[in-house]
């Protein structure tokens, strides 16, 4: 379709305009607010014992739920795509169900389930405190963030298909081998980035934690708490944007650490060389084959590469 | 060598295999040909352990393998897409299977290096696969399997995605490479120039089951079915009867056609000349039956042509001077019978 140049322009400059007001602005007035009153006042505001202590119990929900989601992400990721069985499609859509749950929702049922009048709250006479304790914000950090590494990795898994693992199984891997070898080289790129949302999100996530954390400072608030105490409960603006900006370089540099590490194997073909070279011209498959394994449709990232010389095609987006 | 034996396997209610024996000799080029859905590609995937069968077994070499999977049972497979294995270079994709068996790195080096030189991607070792054409990439996954000297190689449409041009080549590369290695090998293809060009012998599989297996010529001399002999190269039918194209002999006079019929025992076919095509050498004569409108053809020889000095419009006796009984299990029907349709007998 060809559009009409002064269209063109106009059209450019709206989603410009709506991009710097929405993102670029706020952002901007965060760290213009943070760094007003010079960098010394924002490192003391967040070298406070509060800060410390909340930017320490961030890193530690990360640290633990990362790499669970990893786990069970990969896990049923593959059991989805792979998997024959009655009920994938429920358990499909299960998987959505923390996208369309409000994580306020969470918090609540969460208490109703763990408290100390809930169905598990029993736990409590034995001295296990899950709400308003660290196993409760990490439950909570774990509900909301569970879709994100199935969704990467899922249309990765059904790109790659299972000729490859088929071949290494031909050339003598075990399972694990193939796996190690074959599988988690081929998902790695949707796997990063279904860990950077992970990040990201459980940096982030107030509606679930706010309700089954109790919010002490110092003892249970996250950085997302402490902003937020920090401007409603103090009336401390500034210590909350210099919170905010901790936040926000956090995620930067989760963004930037991952980006770093899927370029540091010489030699790769970057995440995008891997969807785009899939198999040229599906040329007459037999029906036979298809009847017996054929997985899905290819994902939406697959365009056919047929020739060399293509090794450079960006990553495309997502 | 591989042994098929009452090999039976059905996805719900379609048998992809039914009952199918096979013998493979030891060191032979053996084509699985047959249309889409005849199960020879199951077949090979059952032999390769990527199908398990519902019954029957597979023997390799002497052993019986029907529930070993196919990392014990000492084959090497390619796929019709490669299966390449994107995120490694050239070097490593061969590598792979040796790499799997712990060999020393030197050893593993050395034999790299080699299998690379002999399918002609010397050079290539840095390379990933992306990098590589279609022919390239397939050369690659041969010498991946080959790496780790497998007793039988199996080959499922190997050529199948790649360009005419390419394809020419390498089927013919692989009958080289064949030649010089002498693996057993088991190719699937669909196409019967392919299966002519290459094997030492053809297994012809149609709805699950093997209606002939033997050497490319007996195949095209002596098929045993008309589903064989219209598979493996053109036939014109005429009078309920398949014959070759060019087994057909075109006559001017109606008298002398019968004389030459009577003695040997054959009907004669009246029909009209429809049009011809000359293709260099061959002349290709395109008939219409006169009484049941029935188009067929015939293949001449220039010389031959001449001769008749046929033109469209012309009236003709046409005498097969080779046929395949008439045909119980043809796929096809066409054509009436004489107790249907009187007038065909001449």
């Amino acid at each position: 379709m060809r559009i009409a140049r002064p269209t063109r322009i106009v059209l450019r400059t709206l989603a410009l305009v709506y991009l710097t007001v929405l993102l670029a602005v706020p952002i901007v007035t965060i760290l213009w607010r943070t760094f007003e009153p010079g960098f010394g006042a924002f490192w003391e505001s967040i070298r406070t014992p509060a800060a410390i202590s909340a930017f320490n119990l961030s890193l530690l929900i990360v640290a633990i739920v990362v790499p669970v989601n990893v786990v069970f992400g990969v896990v049923t990721a593959i059991v989805l795509v792979r998997g024959r069985f009655p009920g994938r499609r429920l358990l499909s859509g299960i998987v959505d169900l923390p996208f369309a749950v409000s994580p306020i929702v969470v918090g609540v049922s969460l208490i109703m389930l763990w408290g100390v009048n809930g169905w598990f709250g029993g736990l409590d006479n034995v001295g296990i405190r899950v709400i308003f304790g660290l196993p409760g914000m990490v439950i909570a950090t774990i509900f909301v963030t569970l879709p994100f590494v199935v969704r990467e990795v899922e249309p990765v898994l059904h790109e790659i298909g299972i000729e490859q693992e088929q071949a290494a199984a031909t050339l003598g891997a075990s399972r694990w081998q193939t796996f190690a070898r074959i599988t988690l080289p081929a998902i790695r790129w949707g796997l990063t980035y279904g860990v950077v949302l992970t990040v990201a999100r459980a940096l982030g996530e107030f509606g679930a934690v706010i309700m089954v954390s109790s919010g002490f400072p110092g003892v249970s608030q996250t950085l997302t708490l402490l902003v937020h105490s920090r401007y409603i409960d103090d009336h401390n603006t500034h210590g909350a944007y210099a919170a905010a900006t901790l936040l926000m370089f956090l995620a930067l540099l989760t963004l930037l650490l991952m980006t770093v590490l899927d370029r540091k194997r010489p030699g790769q073909p970057s995440g995008a060389t891997i969807a785009a070279a899939t198999a040229p011209a599906e040329a007459d498959t037999d029906a036979e084959v298809a009847g017996a394994d054929d997985p899905a449709p290819p994902g939406p990232v697959a365009s056919a590469v047929p020739e060399p010389e293509l090794a450079t095609t960006t990553r495309s987006s997502r | 060598m591989i042994t098929v034996a009452a090999a039976h396997k059905s996805y719900g209610t379609f048998k992809a295999l039914d009952d199918v024996s096979l013998e493979i000799p030891s060191g032979s080029l053996t084509a699985l040909l047959g249309p889409s859905g005849s199960g020879k590609s199951t077949l090979l995937r059952a032999i390769a352990g990527l199908e398990d069968l519902d019954a029957g077994t597979v023997m390799i070499a002497g052993q019986d393998v029907t529930r070993l999977p196919p990392q014990r049972r000492g084959i090497g497979f390619v796929f019709q897409h490669y299966a390449a294995f994107k995120h490694m270079s050239v070097r490593d994709n061969v590598a792979f299977g040796l790499s799997i068996r712990k060999r020393p790195r030197a050893e593993i080096a050395t034999r790299v290096d080699e299998l690379l030189d002999v399918v002609g991607l010397a050079g290539f070792q840095h390379r990933y696969p992306a990098q590589l054409s279609g022919g390239q990439r397939q050369r690659m996954a041969l010498a991946r399997a080959l790496a780790v000297d497998p007793q039988v190689l199996l080959l499922d449409e190997p050529f199948g995605a790649l360009d005419a041009k390419v394809r020419d080549d390498l089927r013919r590369w692989l009958r080289r490479l064949h030649d010089e290695v002498h693996v057993t090998t088991v190719l699937v293809t669909h196409d019967q120039e392919e299966a002519l060009d290459v094997a030492d012998q053809i297994a012809v599989l149609n709805e699950g089951r093997i209606e002939q297996f033997g050497s490319p010529e007996e195949l095209y001399e002596r098929p045993a079915n008309p589903f064989v002999m219209s598979f493996l190269g053109s036939v014109s039918r005429l009078n309920g009867e398949i014959a070759r194209p060019h087994d057909l002999r075109l006559i001017r006079s109606r008298q002398q056609a019968e004389a030459e019929a009577s003695s040997a025992g054959v009907r004669v076919t009246d029909a009209t000349v429809e049009r011809l095509v000359r293709l260099g050498f061959e002349v290709r004569v395109e008939l219409r039956h006169t009484s049941t409108g029935e188009p067929f053809f015939a293949q001449l020889t220039r010389t031959e042509a001449t001769a008749l000095d046929l033109q469209v419009g012309d009236r003709v006796w046409v005498r097969p001077t080779r046929t395949l009984g008439s045909d119980q299990a043809a796929p096809v029907r066409a054509l009436p019978t004489e107790e249907e349709f009187p007038a065909l007998a001449v």
